[in-house]
């Protein structure tokens, strides 16, 4: 009988499927390889550096961009912003009485999971829950206004450290896995992922562009960009990478939007906030 | 001898007419060709995987057919129904090859 009782087991060991790394969750091991895995082959550049994007590869681009930076582009959204931030809404309230600290130099902590709603979010989701609770419309996700508040909610936060917690509930791990299964699958017609430009080939040049390191990639946004024209938001860019691989974008702020910016923020963690940002 | 030669050519005149309209796409032919593509695209909806490509296919096929020219809105939709038969299987095979690419 015993004899049997341990064939039995040793049949089901078998028949069961090898679990590899890649199925158990764990976020501080993944972090850690990320930053490893970006440091080792980008030795010279300083940690906190990788924020400035394609900068941070190049070095005739980043002389272009502290020439342009003495006249930013993002200074009129800047402006914009702080206006919009300290107007009261229709009811006397303003943005400050939704948020930690008054509003001011809390870039850092967004995206989080909300255990209420088992729901990440995002500072521009954030917003326009104030909005709405406030009995105003909600703002466009993409660009304008909601680029304008964030851009200086971001500019109040300068410098701070990304501290995105992933809370031990299954649904936030759920969350952080859904993010990272997004921006390391391949999509479009042309067969891409988020990672293939952005961790198997930073410092490349796709056409005249030069390829971001993922790692801090989120840290100067919302960014003005030149081929915009003006400025964009998180869900802007993600929508406008979907594209350029021949993908049908998500709808801003979209459940996955969210996920990939809550996975990339966690991997960005300790890195400086930069935004509002400027890239080509 | 020359009564002949008419009859010849009409009889030649007569048969490749009637091929021609054997051969000709119909407006049911397209939008059962349509049918399917859409149904395609909207299976790779359900993935959240649709490329654009599907899109303008199913756009230039729908112009087509508008124009009265239904082998052309055949074609086209054929190939928005490839390119979503593409994007289903591209989703259902980084369902789990997306692993391969994580930084360890």
């Amino acid at each position: 009988m015993r004899r049997a009782v341990v064939l039995a087991l040793a049949l089901l060991c078998l028949a069961a499927p090898p679990v590899s790394a890649a199925d158990s969750i764990n976020p501080k091991a993944d972090s850690k390889a990320f930053r490893d895995y970006f440091t080792k082959r980008f030795p010279k550049v300083p940690l906190n550096d990788f924020v400035n994007g394609p900068y941070s590869m190049d070095a005739d681009l980043r002389k272009q961009w502290v020439e342009i930076d003495a006249f930013p582009p993002y200074q009129f959204a800047l402006d914009k912003g702080k206006q919009m931030f300290e107007t009261p809404f229709k009811n006397g309230k303003t943005y400050a009485d939704c948020f930690p600290n008054k509003g001011i130099g809390i870039r850092q902590n967004y995206p989080y999971f909300d255990a209420k709603s088992g729901e990440v979010i995002t500072l521009d989701v954030a917003l326009n829950q104030c909005r709405q609770a406030n009995g105003e419309e909600p703002l466009d996700y993409t660009k304008d206004d909601m680029a304008a508040l964030t851009a200086y909610m971001a500019f109040t936060s300068r410098g701070k450290p990304f501290d995105i917690k992933i809370p031990n509930d299954p649904r936030a791990l759920a969350a952080y896995r859904n993010g990272e299964e997004y921006f390391y699958t391949r999509r479009g017609q042309l067969n891409f992922s988020c990672a293939s430009c952005h961790v198997q080939s930073p410092g490349d040049h796709i056409r005249t562009e030069v390829l971001a390191p993922a790692l801090g990639v989120v840290a100067a946004l919302p960014i003005y960009r030149s081929e915009w024209g003006g400025m964009g938001t998180t869900s802007r860019r993600l929508i406008t990478c979907n594209s350029q691989v021949r993908g049908v974008p998500l709808k801003p702020e979209d459940e996955l939007y969210r996920d990939v910016e809550y996975y990339l923020s966690y991997m960005s963690n300790g890195l400086p906030i930069s935004g509002p940002g400027a890239r080509p | 001898m020359r009564v002949q030669a008419l009859i010849r050519l009409a009889v030649v005149l007569a048969a490749t007419g009637l091929a021609t309209a054997a051969l000709a796409a119909s407006a049911d032919d397209f939008q059962a060709a349509y049918a399917k593509a859409e149904a395609a695209k909207n299976q790779a909806g359900a993935l959240k995987n649709q490329w654009t490509t599907t899109d303008t296919e199913l756009k230039a096929a729908k112009k087509a057919a508008d124009a009265g020219n239904f082998d052309e809105a055949i074609k086209h939709a054929q190939e928005a129904e490839a390119l979503a038969n593409a994007s289903i299987a591209q989703a259902k095979e980084q369902a789990t090859a997306w692993k391969n690419a994580v930084i360890r």
